[in-house]
């Protein structure tokens, strides 16, 4: 039986790792490498590394901690931000990554995610999509979370996921930040709604809201977090110990 | 020495250093006198079966990978690497493998409940079924890193499924030729002991 994934989401801007609360108020962490090949050992299923720079420098930086860090870290590593067109793809795929994850890209040429998995396998492209309730609907914001498109949430996930997403993550700025668990309503209404993984992102605090998200969503696959496993309120193993004593399938 | 078959599919940095991290020289090649000179051979392969099939034999190394195997040399293939050594492909259409185990590739939509999820992607437990040198280091309960379509059906030579409504082949052996349809370059330290063990083979 396939386990439920613990994934940690690393922010990446000029070489360190930061999040943001509420996608504002950015405040720096500790080494990628380093942080990466903690989580690895204390396992963690998955990594995502996000790109937040903006200059050419910084992407040149996070390449090379990308490279770095696939030399070492033996888990699937999904890589995310500023991937606009397939040349994004292939810089980061020849680096090590094996999964990209694509947002405002996918908003800005709906082609891309087609083009990507025709040339790379459904597998290897993911949709990141960041949804809020806005006027009695869920709508997909871009550019992190600051910029609403006025696109209705599902059917846009449904699109992607028809032109070859392999994965989902969805990321919901209502709970995001907020530390009171996921946005379980949301996740149930995209899970319905496609049938290939989907990743909750967005309002994990303690490790009851795990367990919380994985028992009343069982078709939810995989849970993402950053700050609290950043600033150790949640430790990976004890949240994997916790997991398997209440029955959902871990690997520990 | 292990040559990785360069044969122009997929991304071999992560595997290329996956055997680095467990102190083995691993080279990416496509020429003959270095996989023949290799200790250990790794057929790698992502993607579709019919595309990389065809690269296979049009660059000449399936031919090269045939003959290493008469050879008695250890042989590894891995994720579309293993399924490339099997008879034929049913992955759209029908394809002719290397054929150096019994066995044919299926879609996994064959014999899982429906409703679940296609491809089988995430880490599965590995049950063994038969010993072999590659589980050396395997402990109960081990998990790896699994995604993938198809799978091999009609094959008496799994040596290891993973449980998925039904039992998925996920790992084949005959002599010296070994394939995993798991990714142990991406399954953490049980991966890289499945490795270490292939190469104490």
């Amino acid at each position: 039986m396939i386990t439920k994934r613990i994934i940690p989401c690393l922010d990446v801007k000029n070489g360190r790792v930061v999040k943001g609360v509420n996608f504002e108020g950015l405040s720096d962490v500790a080494s990628p490498v380093e942080l990466a090949q903690y989580y690895s050992s204390c396992g963690a299923d998955e990594l995502v590394f996000y790109d937040i720079t903006a200059s050419a420098e910084g992407r040149a930086l996070f390449t090379d901690i990308l490279t770095e860090t696939a030399k070492k870290v033996f888990i699937p590593l999904t890589v995310g931000g500023g991937i606009n067109t397939l040349d994004d793809f292939d810089r980061v795929l020849k680096c090590g990554a094996d999964k990209v994850s694509v947002n405002s890209g996918a908003i800005r040429n709906p082609d891309l995610i087609y083009e990507a998995a025709k040339r790379y396998g459904d597998q290897c492209v993911v949709i990141s999509a960041d949804v809020k309730r806005q006027d009695g609907m869920f709508r997909v914001y871009a550019k992190g979370g600051r910029e609403d498109t006025g696109m209705e949430a599902i059917g846009w996930i449904r699109r992607c996921v028809d032109n070859g997403a392999g994965e989902v993550v969805l990321n919901s700025i209502d709970t995001d930040g907020v530390k009171g668990g996921f946005d379980l309503e949301m996740l149930e209404a995209v899970s319905n709604a496609v049938s290939v993984p989907v990743i909750a992102s967005g309002g994990a605090g303690k490790i009851e809201d795990f367990i919380t998200l994985f028992k009343t969503l069982p078709k939810v696959d995989a849970g993402l977090a950053a700050s609290i496993f950043h600033f150790g309120e949640v430790k990976i193993a004890d949240l994997k110990a916790a997991m398997a004593e209440a029955g959902i399938p871990t690997r520990v | 020495m292990i040559a990785i078959i360069d044969y122009g599919v997929g991304n071999l940095f992560s595997l290329q250093s996956s055997f680095g991290a467990i102190g083995e020289e691993a080279v990416v090649t496509a020429d003959e006198k270095v996989i023949s000179a290799a200790d250990r051979l790794i057929l790698p392969g992502v993607g579709a079966f019919e595309d990389a099939a065809t690269k296979l034999r049009d660059t000449g190394m399936a031919d090269v990978v045939k003959r290493e195997a008469a050879s008695g040399k250890p042989i590894m293939g891995i994720c579309l690497g293993m399924q490339l050594l099997l008879d034929k492909s049913f992955e759209y259409g029908e394809h002719e493998g290397l054929g150096l185990i019994r066995g044919n590739v299926r879609p996994i939509a064959d014999v899982i409940d429906s409703g679940l999820k296609i491809p089988h992607i995430g880490w599965n437990r590995l049950i063994v079924k038969k010993p072999s040198p590659l589980f050396k280091y395997l402990k109960d309960g081990d998990c790896v890193y699994f995604v993938h379509s198809y799978y091999a059906a009609d094959c008496d030579d799994a040596t290891s499924v993973a449980e998925y409504s039904a039992e998925l082949t996920a790992s084949i052996e005959r002599g010296n030729v070994y394939g995993c349809q798991f990714h142990p370059e991406k399954s953490g330290d049980v991966g890289l002991k499945i490795l270490k063990a292939f190469c104490e083979i």
